[in-house]
Order: structure tokens, then C-alpha cells, then sequence
């Protein structure tokens, strides 16, 4: 028998009923070494796929295992925890099912065990259960886990704590109460201490966990920064891995993007040159989490949004938005420069001199781009070009704008234009005299005023000499006209 | 006749002249009446006129005092008028001053203070640069010791691998293959396995697996099931005959000493408690002197002793000479006793 379970060790399933029936026999063996492979074996096959989960559940085993979680020893209390962790990742409905036979009162006292293993496998259990949705959580936190899980996470084994830490992190990204719960345990504290630990997945976890934690309001994000994360979370923004650094700027997103004074806070320790670096240093889905830190803190005031720009962040957006393949991405990048470029002229102008401006027209006009892309560069364009007063990043658009577009851009010639002399000079000279005259608006529209107030800048006989078919008036001029013979 | 005639052509010239002479008169009456009346008309009219003349000069006065009464009581409520609002507008101005001095004032102080935020951002760019800064020495900090750890695991292993093979050192009579006769340096092989020690092979040890979920396929194994405590010594092939079990016996040749209270306890346990209480007297003394005598110990004085030791009943000697009762009577046992000799 024990040489059969162990041949079911191996993940490949077969017939699922059978080998349930067959393996629910050997749990209530007398040998424990049977015991223990038969749990392993169903550990496995559960893990492997959610229609075996679903026939553990069904074949009755669970409230066996529970039952027997909680007098053996330690070898099949691991087997058992991870069962019932196999069979919970899977859907709500399973988790709701491993939640009703009981199991989590005895995981709860697997994590008060001595053995480091036991306590890992039950907090990766408790995990995967609070990870499905907010009432799973409750039911969680309800059993008494998160004092124990806190108490986890101090333990010297690393994977002990990364489970523990990933396990705090599921819970706590339902709801602010549950946030709150995990907060008043004193979390905090300890998980802003291991941010200094080496090990990479361990960070991912804690970062992850400790913006799961701060997204949700005002006071649980002000908490955070009070264990004095920074400046030492912008040096996991320096990490090799991936993951932690997304999960570093993601946490970083989450505390400026409540109030104008967490930004500030943020702004003032530097954050935002480092998320700069870290957009520059990375690819793809990492990126995003620091575009939108970027847009977030923008949005807030207009000396924000002048600290972003003199951290160097509008060329590292427009060089996002130009070479990323993703919509998504792109989109956030649009948003976060047109909270840049919206407060005054100064920032539109710093917006505009990257050439970003026709990027963002073509996202807008291109018939490739999602919906959400074209919405946001839209918006985006509208609020950057109402504040543009840089002319020549406005005389592009005159070629090639949309109607409701192009309103915008002419009313701001038309704001600039009668008071600077220079610019009229180079209004003429560069055709966009030529191009106004050429755009037809209905009388008495606001397009037409902006295009009589451009007019009235020039004398008479220029704004003739470039309104459209001049030169066939000149040359009837020439057929009418009677030459003086002497 | 004829002057009937006559007269009668006459008497209309007649009636005609005497009209005419009578009118004459009327008309002369009439102009001089009308000359008259003319005259006294004139006179009675001058007469009224200089009476009016006079009054319109009399109501003239009155008037004008008057007029002039009410003109200089508007005239002063115009100065009245003129002077507040003069005073009004000087007092606008100078508010208006204060105000536009104020508001100027509190915008640059506190709205918007240009110099406050040129300040704010050039911090902020300085802070940004030294974050910059630091960052990349982290990073590179990193990076060395990453390189530095990768370099002595190579090490290690390269050092391990060559006490394995340390049986391919070259020997005075067979050079080894990494110092092979044609080459004019050994390899650096040779010198790595000249500085290495033999590796003894031992049976590879119990590796304490750190018992965790990812690690299945080790515990699927038996070796980390419970094991007994005392293993024995595995090279012995067991004897054959009625031995006892090993283990028993180990048990008890190591049996680990359980000695009595007496013996466990020193020799001199009671001189020792002695000097223990000794020290520790000498710990608490003020001096180690005698207690020294009271002052009039010199002075020579009759002793007159208490009248306890003065009776003739004098002291017990029980308790200061003896300390057995000396009345065989009231003995419990007729043996004596003999002292202990420890």
C-alpha cells in the first residue's frame, strides 16, 4: 500500500473518483508513514487541478483530515495543511466548503505549533482561503489568525516568513476593517523591518503586503509612513528582481496618491527621482504602478506637478508612451501627463517641448487604439492645450487636428498672438496664417471669434494676401483691368 | 329871391362852415383835450412808475438779502459736502494704498512666495540628485557583493574539487596530467591540488533538510522520519552467540554516574562551611579587631561584680563546663554515649 500511494506521489492525475475512494481508506491507516503519503498524494493531486480539488471535497475527506489535524503529528499535520491549501486556491466555492467543515479553527492552532514547517503550511492554507474575497477573509480573521500570523512573521526561518507575510497581504486587501485589523496587531512594525532583509521574495511579499494595507484610507496609509519606510524602500527600487520593485512602486502609488501632503512627504524624501529611475530601468507591466505614482502626484497641486517635472519625468513618460506595445500602459502614461500639464502655462510648456504632443494626437486619431487609450489621450490633449502657450508646439496641430480639437489650439493663438509681436512674425512666416484662413467655421461660433481676433493682429492686406483664392482674385484684377495707352 | 337862392346854395356851404367852424374848435377841443389827457396820463404814469420803481427796489433788497441768506446755507452744505467726501477720497486712497501693500505683501508671503519656491525646488532637485546618488552606490554595493559571493562559491567549490581529486597530484616519478612535461608552466590545477588536503570520504552526512512545503520529495523519503536516539556503531557486524542488544549494553557502560548524598557532598564540607561563615563575618565586620575593652578598662577600678556571679549559689555548671547531665538517674538509656568519629 505504502508503494501504491507512492506511486500516485507523482503529479500526472488518472481517474479521479476511483483514486479518491481509494485514497480515503489509507488516511485512516494504522502505520503513520501511510497516513502521511496518503495526505501527500491527495496534497498533490488537488494542486494540479480544480476538478480533483472539487472531488475531495465531494468524496468527504476533509472533515477526516481536519479531525485528524489536530492529534497527529507533525509530519501529517504538514500533508494535511497542505490538502486543505491545494483545495482552497482553487475557487471561492472551494474555500467556502473548507471554511464550513471547520478547518479553520485547526489551522489556527497549527500555526501555534513549535514545528516551523507546520506553521507554514497552515499560514499558505489561511492564505489561499482569505485570498478569494472579503467574506473568506472575515472568516479568516474571525478564527484568530493574525495575532499568530504576526507572530510568524518574527520567526527566524525566511520561508516562514514570506508565507506569513503573503498570507497578511491577502487578508488585507478586501476591506480597510480587515486592513485595520491587521494593523492593530502590530503588523506594521515588524513587516517595515524586513524590508531591510535580503532575500528578494520575502520583500515582494512585504511590500505587497504593506500596500495592500496602506491603499484603503488616509490613516492607514499615514501609519506606514510612520515606521519610517522611507527613505529605505527606495532602495528596493534599486532591486534586481522584478517584482519587488514593481511591488516597492506600487506601495509608494498607494501612500501619495491619498492626500497632497502624503505626496509632499514623498516628494520631499526623493521618491520621485527614484520611481523616475526605476521607470527608465524597467519594462512592460512593471512600469505601471510607477507612471501612475507619477500622475497621482501631479494631480494634486500644481508645485507637485513642477517637482515632477524638475525630477526629470516628462521626457521618461514620453519616452513611455512612445515605446510601449500595451494600450493599457500607454493610456496611464497619457493620463499622468496630462495631470502634469494641466495646472499653467509653465508646465504645459515643459509638457510640450518633448514632442509629445503629436504622440498623443496619433494615440487619440489612430483606430487601433482601445477605447479607454483614445478617452484618456482625448482628455489629456483637451487639458495640456488649454494652458499651451509654447507656439511651436502648437503649429503642428493646425495641420492635422480634429475639429473639436482644433478650437482649442486657434483659441489659444488667439490668446497669445495680439500681445507678443515676435510670435505674430513667426505666425505669418511659418503659414499658420494661411492654415486659419483656410478653416471654415460656421458665424458666430467661438471658432469664428478666435479666427477674427487672429485676423485683427495683421493689417488688411496680409490677411487678404493669404485668405484661399487670392491669387484668382489678383488675376481677374489683371483680366478686368483696362491698360493705359499713352 | 335870388338871395334865398343864394343862401340857400350858401346855407349847406353855411351849415357845412359853421359845422366846420364848431368842429374846428372840437378838434382843437379834442386835441388839446387828448393833449391833456395825454399829458396828465403821462404824469399820473410817471408818478406810479417811480412809486413801483421804488418798490421793486425795496423788494429787490428784500429778496436779495434773503437769496443770499439761503444761497450762502447751501453753500455752506456744498463746502460740508465737498469737504467729506474730499476727506472720504483721501482716506479710500490711503486705504486703498494700505490694502494693495497688504495684499501685495501677503500674496508673495504666504500665496504664492516665488523666492520660497525656487527655494522648495532646488531642494527638491538637490535630494533627488543625492537619492540618485545613493541609489546607484547601493546598487553597486550590491552588485560587488553579489560578485564577491558568486567568486567565493566558486572558490569553494573549485577548492573542494580539488581535495577530491588530489590523487591526480603529480608525483616525483609520474608527473599528473596537469603538469604534463610539455607544457612550460603547470597548470594552475596543479598548484590548487599542491595546496589542498586530502579529502577523507566520509559517508555523506544526515543533511538537516529545512522541513518545508516545497521540499516534498525529500520527506516522501524515510530518512527524515523519527529515528532512535543512541544509534549504534554501524561498522560492528553483530555477534553471534546470546549477546545482549547493543544498545543496551552501550546504555549501560555509559551509564553516566549517579553518586550518594555522602559522597556527593566534599570531604570537608564542615571546614569549609566554617570558612564560608568566616568570610562571610568578615565581610560584615565593621574592623576585624577584638572586641576591644570599654574605656575605664584602664582606670583601675574595684570590680564589683554582678550578684549573680556573687552569691554563694553561684552559676550552673551545666552549660558552661559540661553539657551532659551528670544525674545518672535521669538518664533515658545505661550506656554512655560514644562520639561519632566522622
Amino acid at each position: 500500500m505504502h508503494s501504491f500511494t507512492k506511486d500516485r506521489s507523482p503529479r500526472t492525475p488518472s481517474g479521479k473518483e476511483g483514486v479518491m475512494s481509494l485514497l480515503r481508506p489509507l488516511l485512516l491507516d494504522v502505520v503513520p508513514t501511510i497516513q502521511q503519503t496518503a495526505a501527500l498524494a491527495l496534497g498533490r493531486l488537488a494542486n494540479y487541478n480544480d476538478d480533483l480539488a472539487e472531488a475531495v471535497v465531494k468524496g468527504d475527506i476533509l472533515p477526516q483530515l481536519v479531525y485528524s489535524l489536530a492529534e497527529q503529528n507533525r509530519f501529517y499535520k504538514k500533508a494535511a495543511a497542505f490538502v486543505l491549501q491545494a483545495v482552497g486556491k482553487h475557487s471561492p466555492q472551494l474555500a467556502q466548503a473548507i471554511v464550513d467543515c471547520g478547518a479553520l479553527d485547526t489551522l489556527v492552532i497549527c500555526l501555534e505549533d513549535f514545528d516551523p514547517g507546520v506553521k507554514e503550511a497552515a499560514a499558505s492554507a489561511l492564505g489561499f482561503i482569505a485570498r478569494h474575497n472579503a467574506e473568506l477573509s472575515q472568516a479568516v480573521v474571525d478564527a484568530g489568525a493574525v495575532p499568530l500570523l504576526v507572530l510568524c512573521i518574527q520567526e527566524p526561518e525566511i520561508a516562514l516568513k514570506r508565507i506569513a507575510a503573503s498570507a497578511l497581504s491577502d487578508i488585507s486587501k478586501h476591506s480597510p476593517e480587515l486592513a485595520q485589523t491587521v494593523v492593530d496587531a502590530g503588523a506594521i512594525a515588524h513587516l517595515a523591518q524586513m524590508i531591510l532583509n535580503p532575500d528578494s521574495k520575502l520583500k515582494r511579499q512585504i511590500l505587497s503586503a504593506l500596500s495592500q494595507i496602506a491603499k484603503h484610507s488616509v490613516d492607514l496609509a499615514e501609519m506606514v509612513v510612520e515606521a519610517e519606510i522611507f527613505p529605505v524602500v527606495l532602495t528596493c527600487l534599486k532591486d534586481k528582481d522584478e517584482y519587488v520593485k514593481k511591488n516597492a512602486s506600487t506601495l509608494i502609488r498607494e501612500i501619495a496618491k491619498h492626500t497632497p501632503e502624503l505626496s509632499q512627504l514623498v516628494v520631499n524624501a526623493g521618491g520621485v527621482a527614484a520611481v523616475t529611475d526605476c521607470i527608465g530601468s524597467c519594462k512592460g507591466n512593471i512600469r505601471l504602478p510607477g507612471i501612475m505614482m507619477l500622475g497621482y502626484v501631479a494631480a494634486h497641486s500644481e508645485n507637485l506637478a513642477m517637482a515632477v517635472i524638475i525630477s526629470k519625468g516628462v521626457p521618461q513618460l514620453s519616452l513611455c508612451l512612445a515605446e510601449e506595445p500595451e494600450d493599457h500602459i500607454k493610456a496611464a502614461a497619457a493620463w499622468a501627463l496630462g495631470q502634469i500639464g494641466r495646472h499653467t502655462p509653465e508646465h504645459a510648456r515643459a509638457v510640450a517641448v518633448t514632442n509629445t504632443l503629436p504622440v498623443l494626437l496619433s494615440l487619440y486619431l489612430s483606430a487601433e487604439s482601445s477605447e479607454d487609450l483614445q478617452i484618456k489621450s482625448k482628455k489629456a490633449i483637451k487639458s495640456i492645450l488649454q494652458k499651451c502657450t509654447y507656439l511651436p508646439a502648437l503649429e503642428p496641430f493646425l495641420y492635422d487636428a480634429p475639429p473639436n480639437i482644433l478650437k482649442h489650439v486657434v483659441g489659444q493663438f488667439s490668446k497669445v498672438l495680439p500681445h507678443d509681436s515676435k510670435a505674430r512674425r513667426l505666425f505669418v512666416t511659418s503659414g499658420g496664417l494661411k492654415k486659419v484662413q483656410e478653416i471654415k467655421a460656421e458665424p458666430g461660433s467661438l471658432l469664428q471669434e478666435y479666427i477674427n481676433t487672429i485676423n485683427n493682429c495683421y493689417p488688411e492686406e496680409i490677411v487678404r494676401y493669404y485668405s484661399p483664392g487670392y491669387s484668382e482674385t489678383l488675376l481677374q484684377r489683371v483680366d478686368s483691368y483696362q491698360p493705359l495707352i499713352n | 329871391m335870388a338871395t334865398l337862392a343864394r343862401l340857400q346854395a350858401r346855407s349847406t356851404f353855411l351849415a357845412q362852415q359853421y359845422y366846420f367852424r364848431n368842429s374846428v374848435v372840437d378838434i382843437f377841443r379834442k386835441k388839446e383835450y387828448d393833449a391833456a389827457v395825454k399829458i396828465q396820463s403821462w404824469f399820473r404814469g410817471c408818478r406810479v412808475r417811480a412809486y413801483l420803481r421804488h418798490l421793486h427796489r425795496v423788494a429787490t433788497v428784500i429778496q436779495k438779502c434773503w437769496r443770499g441768506y439761503l444761497g450762502r446755507q447751501q453753500y455752506q452744505l456744498i463746502v460740508k459736502l465737498a469737504f467729506c467726501s474730499m476727506k472720504m477720497n483721501l482716506y479710500n486712497a490711503m486705504a486703498v494704498r494700505i490694502q494693495k501693500q497688504w495684499r501685495g505683501y501677503r500674496i508673495r508671503k504666504y500665496c504664492f512666495n516665488y523666492f520660497y519656491y525656487k527655494e522648495y525646488l532646488r531642494a527638491v532637485s538637490e535630494t533627488n540628485d543625492a537619492i540618485r546618488e545613493a541609489l546607484e552606490e547601493f546598487a553597486e554595493m550590491k552588485e560587488r557583493e553579489d560578485k564577491k559571493a558568486d567568486l567565493e562559491r566558486k572558490e569553494k567549490k573549485k577548492g573542494y574539487e580539488a581535495r577530491k581529486m588530489h590523487y591526480l597530484l603529480s608525483t616525483k616519478q609520474i608527473p599528473g596530467i596537469y603538469n604534463s612535461p610539455f607544457r612550460k608552466d603547470p597548470d594552475p590545477w596543479e598548484l590548487r591540488l599542491q595546496k589542498a588536503k586530502p579529502l577523507i570520504s566520509q559517508r555523506p552526512k544526515v543533511k538537516k533538510i529545512s522541513v518545508s512545503v516545497s521540499n516534498w520529495p525529500a520527506y516522501a523519503s524515510p530518512q527524515v522520519l523519527p529515528q532512535p536516539k543512541i544509534l549504534p556503531p554501524i561498522d560492528r557486524k553483530p555477534c553471534q552467540g546470546p549477546f545482549r542488544d547493543i544498545t543496551e549494553v552501550l546504555e549501560q557502560r555509559y551509564k553516566p554516574l549517579e553518586p550518594t548524598l555522602r559522597v556527593a557532598e566534599p570531604i570537608n564540607e564542615l571546614q569549609a562551611a566554617r570558612e564560608e561563615l568566616r568570610k562571610q563575618e568578615c565581610m560584615r565586620n565593621i574592623h576585624d579587631d577584638m572586641f576591644l575593652p570599654f574605656s575605664s578598662y584602664n582606670k583601675n577600678k574595684k570590680y564589683i561584680p554582678l550578684m549573680h556571679s556573687s552569691s554563694k549559689y553561684g552559676p550552673d555548671s551545666y552549660g558552661s563546663q559540661h553539657f551532659r547531665d551528670e544525674n545518672p538517674t535521669k538518664w533515658l538509656c545505661n550506656k554512655e554515649i560514644k562520639e561519632d568519629k566522622i
